[in-house]
């Protein structure tokens, strides 16, 4: 309960209302905002039994993780599950990842925007090392990750995860002492994800520039949002200690450069690689860095679209209860006609117990999916400017169920090479080594669905 | 080849096979066993019987082994701490190798094994590795002072530890400085030891360009807490730290963005300055939104304090929180939250449209809020509340259960809001009354029937269905049902008088809930004395409700500004509410959680009740005692803080001489005849919560006191008069007065009336400059001297005051009787109070009286009372003289031929005093009637 309002000689208190707006009497603030960090890192099969624990600060019972499970189901149940739980003793931060959960137990007023951030970290640094992280896996590679953990944290405070910088001295190989690996420099470089003496024969840069669109559609047909996330991958090849300099068909750089005519994106947020310098872009929207070694993603961007959405579904359903429920769809491709999306999946749901599916379409495959409620239609190719239509007929039990349905959106994937929405485009990739080398740099733009749903009726 | 076979071996005899192998010449056969030792820890068994065996393998030359002989070591150290110093000397030898790794992985090993004999010999290697060649291990060994720290703070002290960890600010590497920056954030948590200076950090801010991602958060963790010099340092800031906003770790966003907004404070507010700062701000925040859920979650419970403390960064951005289909329901949730926050009237349509859509879905929960969203976007932008309604109307009309009960509930809040406008839904309401089952929605149902009693024709039939069930319902129907049946009897008493006797005598007789009782007993006392003054109470305007709903009080949202990013920004709770700072590791109940309630509650002593503010958590803070403070701080530092508590601390709509005659009708009970005194307090009110949380302190407190007289006078008897001590009653309170608390009482002493008051300074200035003034009153009391305080009262200071009266000034006959009208002025402002004194300092020393005139006197009355009675129709039937009691008995006869008994019982000897019983058939017939023969008397 947390809103109630009635006479004023009657008052009934919130319990937690007035937890919130406690006392009044604050230290202050400025003084008490250290970076009081995680005490223990748990990882965890399904049933929340501890596979491999590591307790960084000792100032915790490690017996503690035995409360996870239960208090996660309590939640659960009561449906307020959230990724942090607090407990008597201090607070779970805990995601999830495949079949393990990953928690972390802490006692302090943690910055728990960093927890989280390093617990996916963590995976990610797994995963380079031993593919699927998951409970098998996990088992499989204890030693690796105690030694990963013992290297990643010390004392609650993140340390180094750039995981290519970690495979040159943690490996699975037993050294010698004599042969044992030295702590590369760039663990605590300024140049900190790439190290030093790596070579190439052939000097190659590949950029992928893929675009995601995210679209969220009323019933009634109306946009209500329209977004794309860009990001920009790289797979870098490079001997040495090269000089990259990015340049795009930024707005703000165009305008800043008197060239406000020619076609220019503007990026609503950017966020960038560590690599980066963001110093210099802030002052003259100069992307400049130092590569990692191998694939890494170099930069995201986020804008607002006003154009048409790619992909338009139109449909119209027929609802016969006790008996069928039929289905008009029409698919429209809202791009130019040179482009063609590839691998188009509509995806219509249906209800629950329908049953007995009949489709008559003259493009592409139709499936049932009972086990998603819903039906796929597939088009291998779907050329811009198109327009197909499939008509589907379900037949619906003669009792229906009293639960009310969920209603799914429609939702669509595909992609479309060679071309993205925003328009952006790489105008050149300067790459500088002291040893003087020619470099070849390859771009490809892609643009694909994101989160891409269209409400139904 | 996988580690997993470790795990298998569950043969008997394991520990003595191990035991073995681990003693085994083979250097392979020695790690696989070390491996099998960590594979039995890590799945829980207790292999500490190996201690001796597994650190006779540390003097390995294989590294992973080393690592793993460390992990074991650190596990089992603590309990076997002995054994632990036979690794020093390698820990030790460990520090000097020519491999940095090596020295780095035994000072971070030997900072994690808490035991005390080993930080005695762990200070001479970390002082060494603090100045070690090889910036790795520097930046382990930063992080090592503070696990020294943590264990021994007065080593780390003596040893000069800090001073070495200043100097690493000041390293060429930066992830060096970071981590000490980290270490010395941790130590001055403890103890400020430290103070961040701009010298500092400017080199911080050199270092952020260049550590990892987890340093620059370290950094600009610590930069929140220092404050510029001045606005250009601010701006400078400001400048440096804004390109961390593109950074593409969450963490140093939110970091970057806790600084900003800290930082933003100090600058002039309408800079352009802090208008393209502000500009930066939201697409950053808006791509947190793209991020994991998790994330999303964080970063949503930290827009939500973003938008309180400046609206203007977000007001465009309505549309990323509209929510996503497979959202999980924890961001749904919250981006509810944000979206109501944001909620104006350019955008209300597209709100309101999206709002509908989501009290369709299925998720319970959801669709709850979704609907009570509903209802406060009406609250809040006046004109959606027609479009609102219409929409709860149409969601009603889904008759799905919970929908139906939400949205009963928040139309409840709009009507009022905006009372007489929407009443013609009604009907709709009432005809959904039967699918009402949660107490809420029932609660809510019944206040609108109540409220709205004279339109509804049936209303005494639908209230009295509820009254039927009463005993069944829960505590809040049956408040809100008593309160309801009453307002029905004040609007329409001829028809509904049965119903309302069966509420009150349920309410106080057949119930034993204490709310339930005493709001009863008050509804019965106040309709019996005065209906006029009931429908002044019971029907008051009600004040207008806040159209922002849970914002948080200011000084906390302004303190998790400052935690932006951490637990305490998700909480939205003080860190000090959930972070226990005693250092003891496990759980430790604070012991005096009850032990505080039953002090609040019950205390006597007045004085005690606003002591308890001043008492700060004491350690080991646990939140339900946390929650008792806050309850008391809420109403006493706040009241207008969010809608609940504005409601408590509403200007009373009575006057306070209504309740006063009410209240003082049994015989003059001395504290009660403070109480009215106190001057925001609503009686009502104070009941209302009394049980849920000690109510404002001494106000409160006062009123419990005067509750437990009302009833006892009611009984016909006089209550406690015994022990007789005026306590200070709260004359003014600081909340409402401009920091000034004042807490006084009149006394007699040594044949003179004094003025005995404390003084305190709830203010951020001292107050001085004080001086009293008393208006004309019934006995001509006024100050024999100016009021005189002879120093500043300070900031949380209190001073006390004890002030000679006179009773020669100007009279003028004051009701009540003692009422007594006081200004009092200092250097902020003046303030007017009453307060009724009690009677008793008014009895001379010389009142004593000559037998022989007392009886003569006494007599006269008696015959005169009976004359006077006989006079109105009061006939006396008897008179009968008992233990020194006079005792006369009368009867009346209404027109309706109703007959009343009475008795009126006159002390002689003792105290002088009347008492009067009455009875008859008819217990409606007593209402007033005392009040009747009160007036004859006085005529």
């Amino acid at each position: 309960m947390e809103y109630m309002i009635f006479d004023n000689n009657i008052v009934v208190f919130s319990r937690t209302r007035a937890i919130e707006a406690s006392p009044v009497n604050y230290p202050d603030c400025s003084k008490r905002t250290a970076v009081m960090a995680t005490s223990a890192v748990f990882l965890l099969d399904l049933k929340g039994k501890s596979i491999i624990s590591r307790n960084y600060r000792g100032d915790i019972d490690m017996t503690i993780i035995d409360r996870f499970m239960p208090l996660l189901m309590e939640k659960e149940e009561e449906g307020i599950v959230t990724p942090i739980i607090s407990h008597a003793d201090g607070t779970f931060v805990y995601i999830k990842h495949n079949n393990v959960y990953m928690v972390s137990a802490c006692r302090n007023n943690v910055n728990v925007a960093m927890v989280l951030s390093f617990l996916f970290k963590c995976i990610e640094v797994f995963m380079q090392y031993f593919k699927d992280v998951e409970e098998e896996s996990v088992r499989d590679n204890f030693v690796i990750i105690y030694e990963l953990l013992d290297e990643m944290m010390d004392f609650g405070f993140p340390q180094t995860t750039e995981s290519k910088i970690l495979q040159e001295f943690i490996t699975q190989e037993g050294h010698k002492l004599e042969s044992a690996p030295r702590p590369p420099m760039a663990v605590t470089n300024a140049v900190s994800w790439r190290s030093e003496g790596i070579k190439y024969r052939k000097n190659e840069v590949f950029l992928d520039v893929i675009e995601s669109v995210h679209l969220l559609a009323s019933a009634n047909g109306t946009v209500l949002q329209s977004e794309i996330v860009g990001t920009v991958k790289m797979r870098v090849y490079l001997t040495g200690m090269p000089e990259l300099r990015l340049g795009l068909n930024d707005k703000v750089l165009f305008e800043g450069s008197g060239r406000g005519k020619s076609k220019a994106v503007e990026l609503e947020d950017v966020k960038f690689h560590q690599c980066v310098r963001l110093s210099r872009f802030d002052n003259d929207r100069t992307i400049s860095f130092i590569p990692p070694d191998g694939a890494f993603e170099l930069m995201s961007y986020r804008l607002t679209t006003l154009v048409k959405p790619l992909i338009w579904i139109e449909t119209s359903v027929e609802r016969h209860s006790h008996s069928r429920v039929e289905f008009m769809v029409k698919a429209k491709s809202q791009f130019k006609r040179r482009s063609t999306a590839n691998n188009v999946e509509i995806i219509i749901p249906v209800p629950s117990d329908a049953d007995s599916p009949k489709f008559k379409t003259s493009v592409g495959a139709v499936k049932y999916a009972p086990e998603q409620s819903a039906f796929v239609w597939s088009i291998k190719s779907f050329p811009g400017g198109k327009e197909y239509l499939l008509s589907a007929h379900f037949a619906l039990p003669s009792v229906s169920s009293e639960d009310a349905d969920a209603r799914p959106p429609i939702s669509v994937k595909f992609e479309i090479p060679y071309f993205t929405t925003s328009g952006i485009q790489v105008r050149y990739l300067k790459i500088i080594e002291k040893s003087g080398y020619q470099a070849l740099p390859w771009v490809r733009y892609i643009t694909q669905n994101g989160e891409y749903q269209l409400r139904m009726k | 080849m996988t580690d997993s076979k470790y795990f298998t071996t569950t043969k008997k005899g394991e520990i003595f096979e191990l035991k073995t192998e681990l003693n085994s010449d083979k250097k392979e056969k020695k790690r696989e066993a070390v491996k099998k030792v960590i594979a039995s820890m890590t799945v829980g068994k207790d292999v500490s019987a190996l201690f001796p065996d597994v650190i006779n393998c540390m003097q390995t030359d294989n590294v992973e082994l080393k690592k793993l002989v460390y992990l074991y070591l650190m596990n089992y150290a603590k309990s076997q701490p002995d054994m632990a110093i036979m690794a020093v000397n390698t820990f030790v030898k460990d520090c000097e190798d020519p491999n940095p790794l090596i020295r780095a992985l035994a000072v971070r090993t030997m900072g994690c094994i808490r035991v005390e004999k080993i930080t005695e010999y762990l200070c001479e290697p970390l002082r060494k590795c603090m100045k070690d060649e090889d910036p790795y291990v520097r930046k382990t060994a930063a992080v090592c002072v503070a696990k020294l720290f943590d264990m021994n703070p007065v080593l780390v002290e003596e040893q000069g530890f800090v001073e070495l960890l200043n100097d690493l600010l000041s390293d060429a590497n930066p992830m060096v400085v970071a981590n000490a920056v980290a270490a010395l954030s941790e130590i001055n948590e403890a103890k400020p030891l430290i103070e961040v200076n701009s010298q500092m950090v400017n080199k911080l801010l050199t270092a952020l360009n260049e550590c990892t991602e987890w340093g620059q958060v370290f950094i600009l963790d610590a930069l929140s807490g220092y404050t510029p010099r001045d606005e250009r340092e601010a701006q400078n800031i400001c400048e440096r730290i804004s390109p961390r906003l593109a950074h593409a770790n969450a963490a140093v966003v939110l970091s970057t963005v806790k600084v900003l907004m800290k930082l933003i404070e100090m600058l002039p507010a309408d800079s352009e300055f802090i208008a393209s700062l502000t500009k930066k701000l939201a697409p950053p925040m808006v791509t947190l939104l793209s991020a994991e859920p998790e994330i999303q979650y964080v970063a949503l419970r930290n827009i939500n304090l973003i938008v309180q403390k400046r609206p203007d960064i977000l007001k465009q951005e309505m549309k990323v929180f509209f929510v996503k289909y497979n959202d999980p329901i924890y961001v749904k949730m919250e981006k509810l939250d944000v979206m109501i926050r944001l909620a104006q009237q350019s955008n209300i349509a597209q709100v309101l449209s999206e709002l509908k859509e989501y009290a369709t879905e299925v998720d319970v929960d959801f669709v709850r809020k979704s609907v009570r969203a509903i209802g406060r976007c009406a609250i809040k932008v006046e004109q959606s509340a027609e479009r609102c309604v219409a929409t709860l109307l149409e969601l009603i009309q889904t008759k799905v259960n919970y929908v139906v009960q939400e949205a009963v509930v928040v139309i409840k809040d709009i009507f009022r809001k905006y009372p007489n406008r929407y009443e013609s839904i009604i009907s709709t309401l009432c005809e959904n009354l039967d699918t009402l089952d949660e107490p809420e929605a029932r609660a809510s149902m019944i206040w609108i029937i109540g409220e709205y009693a004279e339109r509804i024709d049936n209303a005494d039939e639908l209230l009295e269905s509820f009254v039927d069930g009463f005993h069944d319902e829960n505590t809040q129907v049956q408040l809100q049902l008593l309160t309801s049946v009453v307002k029905l009897f004040l609007k329409r008493p001829t028809d509904t008088q049965q119903l309302v006797q069966r509420v009150l005598s349920l309410a106080t007789q057949d119930s034993d809930n204490p709310d339930l009782r005493d709001r009863g007993y008050i509804y019965w006392r106040l309709l019996s004395a005065d209906p006029a003054a009931a429908k002044q109470v019971v029907l008051a305007e009600k004040p207008l409700i806040s159209e922002e709903t849970d914002l948080l009080e200011p000084s906390l949202l302004d303190q998790l500004v400052c935690h932006i990013g951490s637990l305490a920004s998700v909480y939205h709770k003080p860190p000090s509410s959930f972070v226990d700072n005693t250092k003891a590791p496990l759980r430790q109940l604070a012991p005096n959680a009850a032990a505080l309630t039953t002090n609040g509650s019950s205390s006597g002593d007045m004085d005690s009740a606003p002591g308890l503010i001043g008492v700060p958590a004491p350690a080991g803070g646990v939140p339900s005692q946390d929650t008792l403070i806050a309850d008391l701080l809420q109403l006493d530092m706040n009241p207008m803080g969010g809608a609940a508590a504005a409601a408590t601390a509403a200007p009373i709509a009575a006057p306070g001489g209504g309740l006063d005659d009410l209240l003082g009708l049994g015989g003059s009970l001395p504290s009660y005849g403070a109480a009215p005194a106190a001057p925001m307090v609503d009686p009502l009110a104070a009941w209302g919560v009394a049980p849920a949380a000690a109510p404002a302190p001494a106000g409160g407190l006062n009123d419990l006191f005067g509750l437990g007289g009302g009833i006892a006078s009611m009984g016909g008897g006089i209550g406690g008069v015994q022990g007789y001590q005026t306590p200070k009653a709260v004359w003014l309170e600081a909340a409402s007065h401009k920091g000034l608390q004042l807490e006084g009482a009149v006394v007699r002493k040594g044949g003179a009336i004094y003025m005995e008051m404390s003084i305190t300074n709830k203010a951020m200035q001292p107050l001085s400059d004080f001086a009293i003034q008393f208006n004309k009153n019934s006995f001509g009391l006024v100050p024999a001297q100016p009021l005189h305080i002879p120093a500043p009262v300070f900031p949380n200071q209190t001073t006390q005051v004890s002030l000679r009266l006179e009773t020669n000034g100007p009279v003028q006959k004051m009701e009540p009787l003692a009422n007594v009208q006081i200004a009092m002025k200092n250097n902020v402002d003046v303030f007017y109070f009453a307060t009724v004194v009690p009677m008793l300092v008014y009895f001379a020393e010389d009142g004593m009286m000559e037998k022989r005139e007392f009886l003569e006197l006494w007599k006269e009355p008696i015959h005169d009372i009976c004359t006077k009675l006989q006079a109105n129709n009061v006939f006396t039937v008897a008179r009968r003289s008992v233990d020194g009691q006079e005792l006369l008995y009368h009867s009346i006869k209404y027109t309706n031929k109703i007959v009343v008994l009475s008795e009126l019982k006159m002390e002689i000897t003792g105290a002088a005093s009347l008492t009067l019983s009455l009875k008859s058939r008819h217990l409606t017939a007593l209402a007033n009637l005392n009040e009747m023969y009160q007036q004859i008397f006085d005529n």
